[in-house]
């Protein structure tokens, strides 16, 4: 399978990789997808206010997971929790021009973001 | 050193130079249909063919007789299966083979389970080995064939082919056995492993693409099979159609060249093979061999990466060839369904890598192989949230997994 220039280059540097400790009252920690289906992705968001200030991923996965949380992370560092949850999956499979059989890994990287604002959010004891 | 390195002879193999030169007269001076039986041009073709027949015969230990030429595996399987199928549909309709054949055996037998053929799916061991007791238990009254892999292509493990040949014939029941991956990497003995048809191919033993056989037994018992390609009645009526004869010249010298050099070749890849173990083994914890190491073909070597997942490996080993699970089943995204059937969990199936030490395979290679292996695999488990959690202590078989549930995932 070819992959995008775009796709190796997030492969071969992924950006923001890492972990915060996820017990903390300002990181937002979200796990998605599943070992046995060959993909999971762990996105931290490290917030102030109502701003990512920072934000890490690790992921098992095709390459093209790693590009789509990579580029997550990338994305979603200096937005705000509302902007941040406006990101698509779309948006992902476009710039990472995914083929139709990746399209579940820029689902699952949308999803991992989701998941991350709304344990950050369950942590403040606010409204998911 | 020339990158990309091939590992992947299970796939193919290139064409060993001997065998391109004994091939090239039959492509220009030598054009003749071996069929033609007016000229001199048709006489040399076919003294070629009968030349190459026996060569094939004397590897498997069979009568020259014995040989038909096809188009490679899959005809024969087809052939082998559908024409034992035809032939004794009234003697009974049971086929006996099992879940980790390669796909066109299973899709062969699918096939026929729509005409109204029954087939039992052996479920292999943990190792992937087929043996005496479970084919014993699956054979009935109408069971007319059984039909099982020599050596497994994607873990290489070898069936108890003598054995279960053995209790075939005493049941009376043909035997048909694919020994693509097996043929020039074990000895084949048609005759002390009791095998009534056997199938080999020319590219997986350093032969061209496009040609390989079907060894039909002609005494006890005679085997007899519905031809699946009519038209002229070739290879003694069972498969007719111009014989490739440069791919027929090419496919017999290279079993002559499997049969002089088999103990050498086995020593060669499987010293390799140990020696590229080792050091992986060495460097790396949480890697598991899939297959059985007991019972394994000499140049196979089939690995599961703990925590890193298979496509991104082979990504990250960009210049070495190498493939997670078989070929024609590479194109999906499921995991393979030999270690499925295996009981390996899909977790460690997707982490699986198929590693094939081949006749021109180097020791500077397997260096190569071994450090950018290793060096990938640290790299992908500092990326893995998996190998993190395992690191921490968490036991990842307690975790609710869910897929594209956000948020549902608790860890």
């Amino acid at each position: 399978m070819a992959y995008s220039d775009k796709v190796i280059d997030h492969y071969n540097n992924p950006r923001n990789v890492g972990s915060f400790d996820k017990s903390k009252p300002d990181v937002g920690t979200g796990v998605v997808g599943a070992p046995e289906c060959g993909d999971v992705m762990k996105l931290q968001i490290q917030v102030e206010g109502d701003r990512i200030v920072d934000a890490k991923f690790k992921t098992f996965g095709c390459g093209s997971a790693i590009a789509s949380s990579s580029l997550a992370t990338e994305w979603i560092k200096g937005k705000t929790l509302d902007e941040a949850m406006e990101i698509r999956n779309t948006q992902i499979v476009e710039e990472l021009s995914l083929p139709p059989v990746k399209i579940h890994c820029s689902v699952l990287a949308e999803d991992a973001i989701k998941s991350a604002i709304q344990d950050y959010k369950s942590k403040r004891g606010g409204t998911s | 050193m020339k990158l990309p390195i091939y590992f992947d002879f299970q796939a193919t193999t290139p064409l060993d130079p001997r065998v391109l030169e004994a091939m090239i007269p039959y492509f220009t001076e030598e054009f003749g249909n071996a069929a033609s039986r007016s000229h001199s041009f048709g006489w040399k073709a076919e003294e070629a063919v009968e030349t190459a027949r026996g060569r094939i015969a004397s590897l498997i230990g069979a009568s020259p007789k014995e040989i038909v030429f096809t188009s490679g595996s899959t005809e024969s399987i087809n052939l082998a299966i559908k024409g034992v199928a035809e032939m004794y549909a009234e003697k009974g309709r049971h086929i006996v083979t099992s879940q980790v054949e390669h796909k066109a055996v299973l899709d062969t037998c699918k096939h026929l389970e729509k005409l109204g053929f029954e087939v039992t799916y052996l479920k292999p061991t943990k190792k992937g080995r087929v043996t005496l007791e479970m084919v014993e238990g699956a054979l009935r009254p109408d069971t007319i064939l059984v039909a099982l892999l020599w050596a497994n292509n994607e873990v290489g493990t070898l069936n108890p082919v003598r054995e279960i040949g053995d209790l075939c014939h005493r049941k009376g029941v043909l035997f048909f056995t694919d020994a693509t991956q097996a043929v020039g990497k074990v000895p084949v003995d048609v005759e002390k492993d009791h095998v009534d048809l056997l199938c080999l191919s020319g590219h997986k033993i350093y032969g061209p693409k496009g040609v390989g056989c079907l060894y039909v037994r002609r005494k006890n018992p005679r085997v007899r099979l519905v031809a699946q390609i009519d038209g002229g009645g070739h290879e003694r009526g069972m498969r007719s159609g111009t014989l490739n004869v440069p791919g027929v010249v090419g496919l017999g010298k290279a079993c002559e060249l499997c049969q002089t050099d088999l103990a050498k070749d086995a020593e060669h890849t499987s010293s390799l093979r140990d020696d590229f173990e080792k050091r992986v083994f060495a460097a790396l914890d949480h890697v598991h061999v899939n297959g059985d190491p007991e019972h394994r073909l000499p140049n196979n070597s089939n690995l599961s990466f703990s925590y890193v997942e298979g496509e991104s490996l082979i990504m990250g080993i960009k210049d070495i060839a190498v493939s997670s699970g078989s070929a024609c089943t590479s194109a999906s995204l499921e995991p393979s369904h030999v270690l499925r059937a295996m009981g390996v969990g899909d977790e460690l199936a997707h982490s699986s890598i198929r590693f094939g030490f081949g006749r021109f395979t180097t020791k500077e290679q397997v260096d190569y192989a071994v450090e950018h292996v290793v060096q990938a695999v640290k790299r992908l488990r500092e990326l893995s949230p998996l190998y993190e959690m395992v690191q921490e202590g968490v036991d990842l078989s307690k975790i609710d997994w869910t897929s594209h549930q956000p948020g549902a995932a608790k860890v």
